[in-house]
């Protein structure tokens, strides 16, 4: 049995009296001022608050790149002295990686899973709202450093020695090391919060094999972000146990080794890269779903792709090290693995055209963004290709051809689909439509940008120019690419800006969305817009894959969770039949007070060892203040089936 | 209604962060400058140092010289560097003495303070310690100035030296104990605090 | 000396290690732009047929039948992307076996042990007689023709070893002994780098590799080994007091002279060397009198002071350097 895709609509699917809206919008609501801001633990809340923390950080980032660009537009140019660029492109690294693409991703979904998923709130509010000021503050921290000159200059990569105490004196890369602490730490608390959430809270009906695609995008990345984020926390606190209290990790002469740095880091971030793509991926679904009026064609090999592109990325590490001392056997498994992960990536993107192919398009926005991605990823992974050969890596690594390939797929990979995304869900998430002619135009001018900005990169690298460079002689002959390069960025900067002004202009109107403006498949797009903070009125329950074209008219929906407490339905892991109802806390000041109290530790710990001591009290008092029981009453309670 | 109590919370947090990066500024800048330059003033210029405080009538009166080396992460890494590449642990052993007296320790022959350990290294001592004047450069002196008195601990410990990357042969400058200079152990020139 | 120019293209070959890698980079170019064209046809072609369906007022098609034909269509281009994936890896492992042993087994290599420094290089010939070992600085010569075994090493954090037109490169890292072949087939001057991000002058942290016939570089190498000429006119034997009087005997070598450190690069014969400051300058007096005159105007943050000498001392200081042939 087909679903059929319903019509756009502007009354929500979720039916219900107005008595028991006003209800739950009273036991849900966050409290008023900048206290309910500061003890709200609504995901909503939270999330919206973080993608747009994450998208500030995106602006910083565009403006350290954009000096970047403007100091190698010209050879020999004198604006801006090794120092202070050593400092940029570190921040500018580290702030896309660390503070935008996986915060970006991870909030989105924190945002939006919940909804489609069909329940009120994530598996563990307190935590979220934790994980979101640790986050903050970790973003700071590093930002603070920048503006006082003690921004981390040692590469976002950061590579002992140079990164060790010898060589980088002061304290740049130990606030670089805590900043990873921080945005790791918050990062697993996000990835924890969607496992449970998804595992523990669907929508009855929705078993694992009815969850959008979206959401299995968001579990896979979840779990590769459990396995890789700690390999990276840990390697920064040995670099800074290295720096401040004389260990020896990545010391040769004591019997260290700075070949560990490198297979430590990139065992993180090369999974990383695909935590911060297969997200992309779920909004891509989403978007082509939508906008084709037929479910994505594949299910079962799309959800199969991911998978196995979660498991063979852990499989790639070593092709970032190609020039280092590793036997020439050990690395052409790599080269094999590195082509490998091609196959399920492919997959995916037939699976798509599949979809587009039999289905009835609508070139909205979100629909040009999802070629644009095509158009874009294509050429980095293409260019992939050309680094994962060992032979013409050794000649293309640590060269301008590395930031190309890298921006395709970054930009082509994940913004392109974010931004997407963005377009696709800022009616459901504040109401009002943004405007289909100012996307169109930041579409073509972000398109040509990229293409603009970074083609000329990957010929500057078969030129030969090397990357993290301060300037080159004019006797090279990179100039004019160069120039070309920075004139794309303009183009880029362009593109953000008609973007923002699209943004502002859209928030200053009138919210006249409707419940369901583009007819989508998941359960988001049957409640009102904005949602309310308790989402559903009652939990829907769903009747097939895709939960919104299964039928039509007011959902069918369970009714029992209490209207005068917070209380969420929990179902079964395989098959969601309802299990237990969950009572879930109110909002409160401890994870901000826990947040402050863990953000002490490290900072203080940047400069003196004592600080953990001391802050692991203060942490520990702010976990018992936050784990104090405040009723008597149990707060799950099995479900008896009464019989009818 | 978004956009105006988003813009409103935005004021306080970036307020807040105003705030923040006012205060790291003051302690922040200091440390962490690189100066590359050597016409910055961190390098103050070379001045005789009275050998005793016998003088006829009036001893002039002591100046504090301040090296804002030591308060440089940079310049005392510089200096470190400079300590080992010029070989002066081949009479000094990484501060441990040798054919040299002891550097880490709290007896200073000839003063500990920045002005007397720069004599010593421009005009050399008796009993084999080098003249180094018009071979090192102003800059450079008081870079290893600065880390001569690390090595005892007499720095601030922020901009202090951690370890570096070679066999370990003692505590780094940064978790060095403080050794005050012991006031009966010198000769030569009186310690500061007897000076008029 | 005039050859100071940056070719440095991957596609610009002098030998058959960096010729190997070139072709299978076109293979690989040639075959990806292939591919992309397909996919963005395939995805035109989508865009058209659903267009056409959509004008015909029929709804998305989700038919059985449809499902099994895309389900082909899927599966035959995933095969073929495997079979291409395939052919690649081969290819790619082939081309990695070749490049890994030198061309040329009759010879016998000559080694060099190459030192990455902050922010220069430093090559010492490994000779079957010690005696004849020689250290320079910031040149690489080799013979036409002989592999070249380069062994890489580093003083202080790890840089990267990269004569593009000869080969890919090799980290140099501290702790570690890496081993590289070269082998240049023709005769060239070539501007090589370091290629991994050391610091604040990692942008110019360049070398000359001067490629040339093996009598020619016997000369060279005879006329290295050999000491300093000691200068002969006044200004010259001013310029050697200035040296060894001043700032440069702490950190420069010079052979027959009583300046001997090896903290920077070794001068012995700088006359000799077509460019300077680890190839950020040609080697001209009136550049040799700026980087001297205060360094830290061209590469902020080398570890070279500033020397303000008084003109005198510097016009004979350079006429001096000038006799190092």
């Amino acid at each position: 049995m087909t679903a059929q895709p319903v019509p756009a609509e502007s009354a929500p699917r979720d039916v219900a009296d107005e008595s028991v809206h006003a209800r739950l919008e009273r036991v849900w609501a966050n409290k008023p001022g900048l206290w309910g801001w500061i003890t709200s633990v609504n995901h909503k809340s939270i999330a919206l608050r973080s993608i747009i923390t994450a998208f500030a950080f995106f602006a910083l980032a565009g403006v350290e790149a954009a000096l970047i660009r403007v100091q190698l537009a010209r050879p020999e140019n004198s604006l801006i002295g090794p120092d202070r660029y050593n400092q940029l492109f570190t921040v500018h690294g580290s702030t896309m990686m660390f503070l935008f693409a996986v915060p970006v991703v991870q909030s989105v979904a924190l945002y939006l899973v919940p909804m489609m998923i069909g329940t009120r709130n994530v598996a563990f509010p307190r935590l979220n709202a934790f994980g979101y000021w640790t986050y903050l503050i970790g973003g700071v921290l590093l930002y603070v450093g920048l503006f006082t000159n003690t921004g981390p200059d040692q590469g976002w990569f950061s590579y002992p020695p140079l990164a060790g105490p010898e060589f980088s004196p002061g304290k740049r890369v130990d606030i670089w090391a805590q900043m990873i602490t921080f945005t790791e730490i918050a990062a697993i608390v996000a990835a924890i919060e969607i496992i449970a959430t998804v595992f523990k809270q669907r929508a009855p009906g929705m078993s694992l094999n009815r969850v959008p695609l979206f959401v299995w995008a968001m579990v896979i990345m979840s779990f590769m972000v459990l396995v890789a984020m700690p390999f990276v926390a840990t390697a920064s606190m040995m670099l800074a146990m290295d720096r401040l209290i004389a260990t020896q990790f990545f010391n040769p002469a004591e019997g260290g080794d700075a070949l560990l740095w490198q297979h430590l880091f990139w065992f993180f971030a090369h999974p990383e890269v695909y935590i911060i793509f297969i997200p992309a991926l779920g909004m891509v679904s989403s978007i082509v779903a939508t906008f084709s009026r037929r479910p994505v064609f594949g299910y079962t090999a799309m959800v199969l792709s991911m998978v196995s592109v979660a498991f063979l990325s852990f499989g790639l590490w070593v092709h970032h090290m190609f020039a280092t001392p590793l036997p020439q056997t050990g690395q052409s498994f790599f080269t094999a693995a590195s082509a490998m992960i091609a196959i399920p990536t492919g997959v995916q993107i037939f699976c798509w055209i599949a979809t587009i192919w039999a289905g009835r398009p609508r070139f909205t926005t979100p629909m040009l963004f999802v070629v644009g991605f095509i158009a874009l990823f294509t050429i980095g992974g293409l260019s992939g290709l050309m680094i994962a050969a060992v032979p013409v890596d050794l000649q293309l690594t640590d060269t301008f051809f590395l930031p190309g390939h890298i921006h395709y797929v970054l930009l082509g990979g994940m913004v392109f689909p974010l931004l997407g995304g963005v377009f696709y869900w800022f009616p459901k998430i504040t109401g009002r439509m943004l405007s289909e002619s100012l996307g169109k135009l930041s579409f073509w001018l972000l398109f040509v940008g990229v293409n603009l900005t970074f083609f000329p990169q990957l010929l500057l690298g078969m030129a030969g120019m090397p990357r993290r460079i301060y300037t080159y002689s004019a006797d090279t002959g990179w100039g004019p690419l160069n120039m070309t390069s920075s004139v794309g960025a303009a183009l880029l900067a362009l593109g953000i800006i008609v973007l923002v002004v699209n943004i502002a202009r859209a928030l200053a109107s009138e919210p006249n969305a409707g419940a369901d403006p583009w007819g989508g498949e998941t359960l988001e797009w049957a409640m009102s817009s904005p949602a309310p903070d308790y989402n559903f009125a009652y939990i829907p329950i769903v009747h097939g894959r895709s939960a919104l074209w299964a039928d039509t008219g007011p959902l069918e929906a369970v009714s029992g969770l209490r209207e005068d407490r917070r209380e969420v339905l929990e179902t079964t892991m395989l098959d969601a039949e309802p299990d237990a109802r969950h009572e879930h806390p109110d909002p409160t000041i401890t994870p901000l007070l826990a947040a402050i109290a863990v953000g002490i530790t490290l900072i203080w710990g940047i400069f003196d060892p004592i600080a953990f001591a001391v802050g692991g009290g203060l942490s520990f008092f702010a976990l018992v203040a936050w784990g104090w029981p405040r009723r008597e009453k149990p707060n799950t309670r099995e479900i008896v089936e009464t019989p009818q | 209604m978004i956009a105006r109590t988003a813009s409103r919370r935005e004021a306080r947090v970036r307020n807040a962060v105003v705030i923040a990066i006012a205060l790291a500024a003051i302690n922040g800048c200091k440390r962490e400058e690189r100066r590359f330059d050597a016409e910055a003033p961190s390098a103050p210029a070379y001045a005789a140092v009275a050998q005793d405080t016998l003088q006829p009538g009036v001893p002039r009166p002591d100046i504090d010289v301040v090296n804002s080396a030591e308060k440089n992460a940079y310049d005392i890494s510089e200096g470190k560097r400079l300590f080992e590449q010029w070989n002066c642990s081949g009479c000094h052993s990484h501060g441990g003495g040798g054919m040299g007296p002891p550097l880490m320790d709290d007896e200073w022959i000839y003063g500990s303070d920045p002005e007397n350990i720069v004599a010593t290294i421009v005009e050399g001592r008796p009993n084999g310690m080098p003249s180094f004047r018009a071979r090192i450069t102003n800059q450079q002196l008081w870079e290893i100035a600065a880390y001569v008195r690390s090595m005892a601990g007499l720095t601030p410990k922020a901009p202090s030296p951690g370890r570096d990357d070679d066999m370990q042969y003692k505590v780094d400058e940064q978790r060095t104990a403080a050794q005050p200079p012991r006031a009966s152990a010198s000769r030569g020139t009186p310690p500061k605090s007897e000076k008029p | 000396m005039s050859a100071m120019t940056w070719a440095g293209s991957i596609f610009d070959t002098a030998g058959s290690q960096a010729e190997r890698i070139a072709r299978l980079a076109w293979f690989i170019i040639t075959v990806s732009t292939i591919v992309y064209v397909l996919v963005l046809a395939a995805t035109a072609l989508a865009v058209r047929r659903a267009r056409a369906r959509t004008a015909r007022g029929d709804l998305a098609d989700q038919a059985p039948e449809t499902e099994r034909r895309l389900t082909r269509h899927v599966l035959i281009a995933t095969g073929v992307s495997t079979i291409l994936l395939l052919v690649y890896v081969t290819v790619t492992a082939q081309t990695g076996r070749a490049i890994a042993w030198p061309m040329n087994s009759t010879q016998q290599p000559l080694t060099v042990e190459v030192t990455g420094h902050q922010w220069w290089w430093e090559f010492r010939y490994r000779d079957s007689v010690p005696s004849n070992w020689l250290s320079t600085s910031n040149e690489l010569h080799i013979p036409v023709g002989r592999p070249v075994r380069v062994i890489l090493l580093s003083n202080d954090v790890i840089h990267s070893f990269w004569v593009p037109e000869l080969h890919g490169k090799q980290d140099a890292i501290p702790g570690h002994r890496n081993t590289t072949w070269l082998q240049a087939d023709r005769p060239g001057v070539w501007k090589a780098r370091c290629a991994e991000f050391c610091g604040y002058q990692h942008a110019k942290m360049a070398f000359d590799v001067v490629a040339e016939s093996p009598a020619r570089f016997n000369q060279w190498y005879v006329s290295q080994l050999a000491s300093a000429s000691p200068p002969t006119d006044t200004s010259a034997k001013r310029g050697q007091d200035v040296f060894v009087q001043r700032t440069c005997v702490m950190c420069h070598t010079i052979s027959g002279t009583p300046a001997g450190s090896r903290v920077g690069p070794e001068l012995s014969h700088l006359a000799t060397r077509p460019s300077i400051a680890a190839g950020s300058l040609p080697n001209t007096r009136e550049n040799l009198s700026r980087w001297i005159l205060n360094p830290q105007l061209i590469k902020p943050g080398v570890h070279m002071p500033p020397n303000p000498l008084p003109p005198s001392e510097m016009n004979a200081l350079l006429d001096y350097l000038e006799t190092l042939k």
